[in-house]
């Protein structure tokens, strides 16, 4: 059977099989095919500041260095001495203009060039051939601080790749001061399931009122109608304004911002109780009357869900990475951001809005990203039944107008729809079929 | 109203930087052995799931704080995996009793090791510094996490206590038991 026909029998127009999950041959093809062969988020530029800041993480599997040179420039080295292969730098982050190899003591620069071996004279090859240094990831670009790479030669600019996605990207920025955020630490999870679960789950609005229920009743316990967090899941949420949108190569978009008044303070009114919101809020009103919601809701959980296939997901506050262990096993990673006001719009009020802010976003991995990571790996357990092959996702599929085709090509459907996993399912089948040209930079 | 506000924050900060010194610690036997019980009653209610019976170890205004940090800085400007006030203690307890978290149904089986415990005291206060082993079983595995915590006394109450995980700053896997 050809590779292609082989995958296009394992997703088909309302479910997948389910070794898409489970198979390691197959998630060692999406190494190469996904996580390579697509731009993959790696790293927020707010984490390298300065030139020879870096930070170590993976491109798929393989260990990198993501760096600004010492001249400024944005890089992803393979974290993989040439000589012997061990990983050159151990740190998580720090800065150097220079990795030493602990092995040999071999020696590179930090765009990746090899600056000397010990006693070079008991090798009778020439050290200035390119291929001694470093391999590195070929194409390194940022999008508004949110640093991808490919080693996909013929992939298209970033900015082609997000395409319709940058429109909620900016949004999500530019509610901000000065439209930018900084991460402020992580909370960390792992699951025992496949990456996908995790995807599959970003713009999935059928789960919220049952995988979430704890959350809800959490949330909401002291009010006597329910209005808090994503409580307006609740009835009848097909039929709310809130939809899911479908915006090609992957990627969604799950708009909850229609459900809010548009005005200033409505979001902060829906926010969960969380520890110094009083006080902060007490503070933030006195010093700033009138513009005192405005800085409130940026302390407020942004209601919307922009998915970057494969491995990134923008909702809320957070900027959560899927990160790919193994064929069963998958990091979860929320980064939380804080707002810096350098043109102090907020006239002195951004701590106390980050001081709320760290405790807002701290609510949902801590009540929410932990029931959600049980159910993925009680899928994955569930999926060890071999001869019971497929997993459904037809959510609205073949019901007449249910998804609308916009006038820029994107797909728009009401909250619950899985239409945008059958889309990225599509586009995941055609990059397991297609053959990117995968490229090293030395 | 919460208590947590900007002064709350300063002093919290403040009493977990720099206590646990040579010249701080209490050798009195009766007080180690107050608080070595206090800190084991601690590990054994949690083990039960008597929570509510946990909580009321705790000062009126209390909290739990678990930094996200490899060096723990200003919970005011980072994330930590939980920084808990005693709402967000009663929040956690009320979502394992709704019967709907998933991540505990059915409920991990846990024991909490609790040694190495020294005491110091520092600005009227008393801070304990101790190990914790939480071995978890859950879904047929058994998983561990280690720490070492630090709780601020006063008047036979916990004040405050802080978890410094050895994962705080890696991945830690479904962190959904009261810790």
């Amino acid at each position: 059977m050809s590779t292609s026909i082989f995958f296009e029998h394992l997703v088909q127009e309302d479910r997948v099989h389910r070794s898409i999950y489970t198979d390691p041959l197959i998630f060692e093809l999406e190494m190469t095919h996904i996580f390579g062969g697509v731009w993959c988020y790696l790293a927020h530029e707010s984490q390298l500041p300065r030139p020879d800041d870096y930070l170590t993480g993976k491109l798929g599997l393989r260990p990198i260095i993501v760096v600004r040179d010492s001249s400024g420039k944005l890089r992803a080295l393979f974290n993989r001495c040439t000589h012997r292969g061990a990983r050159v730098c151990r740190e998580t982050r720090g800065s150097a203009r220079t990795f030493q190899c602990p092995y040999h003591g071999w020696t590179y620069f930090n765009t990746g060039k090899l600056r000397g071996v010990p006693w070079p004279e008991g090798y009778a090859c020439d050290f200035a051939e390119g291929k001694y240094n470093l391999a590195q990831v070929p194409r390194v670009e940022s999008y508004r601080g949110f640093i991808f790479g490919t080693l996909n030669a013929d992939a298209p600019p970033l900015s082609d790749y997000l395409g319709a996605a940058k429109r909620p990207i900016d949004e999500w920025l530019d509610r901000n001061p000065g439209s930018r955020v900084v991460l402020a630490e992580a909370n960390r999870l792992k699951f025992k399931g496949n990456w996908k679960l995790a995807y599959d789950n970003a713009a999935d609005g059928y789960h919220v009122l049952f995988s979430h229920r704890s959350l809800l009743e959490t949330e909401n316990r002291h009010a006597a109608d329910p209005t808090k967090g994503m409580s307006f899941y609740m009835g009848k949420p097909d039929e709310a304004p809130m939809y899911v949108q479908y915006f090609g190569r992957g990627h969604h978009f799950k708009d909850k911002r229609p459900n809010i008044e548009r005005r200033p303070g409505a979001l902060w009114e829906i926010e969960g109780a969380q520890p110094g919101m009083a006080a902060y809020e007490k503070l933030i009103r006195e010093r700033l009357g009138a513009k005192a919601l405005r800085a409130l809701d940026l302390a407020a959980s942004e209601p919307v869900n922009i998915n970057i296939f494969p491995n990134l997901s923008i909702l809320g506050n957070h900027i959560q990475v899927f990160q790919p262990l193994a064929v069963d096993e998958t990091e979860s990673v929320w980064y939380a951001t804080a707002i810096v006001d350098e043109s102090n719009e907020l006239e002195g009020m951004a701590d106390a809005v980050n001081a709320i802010r760290m405790r807002t976003q701290e609510s949902f991995p801590n009540f929410g990203e932990v029931d959600d990571a049980a159910n993925f790996e009680e899928i994955q357990k569930g999926l060890a039944a071999c001869e019971d092959e497929w997993v459904y996702m037809h959510r609205g599929l073949g019901i007449p107008g249910r998804v609308q085709r916009l006038a820029d090509g994107t797909l728009k459907a009401p909250a619950t729809d899985e239409v945008f996993m059958r889309e990225h399912m599509k586009e995941w089948q055609r990059l397991m079929t297609a053959r990117p040209n995968i490229q090293l930079a030395r | 109203m919460s208590y947590v506000d900007d002064g709350f924050y300063e002093r919290i900060v403040a009493s977990f930087r720099d206590w646990a010194r040579p010249e701080l610690e209490v050798t009195d036997v009766a007080t180690r052995d107050e608080c070595r019980r206090l800190l084991e009653r601690e590990a054994r209610l949690l083990d039960e799931g008597r929570y509510e019976d946990w909580l009321a170890l705790y000062a009126d205004e209390c909290v739990v704080w678990v930094p996200a940090a490899e060096r723990p800085g200003d919970p005011r400007r980072e994330v930590t995996v939980f920084f808990d006030d005693r709402q967000r203690l009663e929040d956690r307890i009320f979502r394992l009793r709704t019967g709907k978290a998933w991540s505990q149904m059915p409920p991990s089986r846990t024991v909490r090791m609790v040694s190495n415990v020294e005491v110091f005291r520092a600005a009227e206060k008393l801070m304990v510094r101790s190990n914790l082993l939480l071995a978890e079983l859950r879904g047929g595995e058994t998983r561990q996490l280690g720490a070492w915590c630090a709780h601020r006394l006063a008047h036979g109450k916990i004040e405050a206590k802080q978890i410094n995980l050895l994962e705080r700053d890696q991945s830690l896997r479904n962190p959904s038991v009261l810790l």
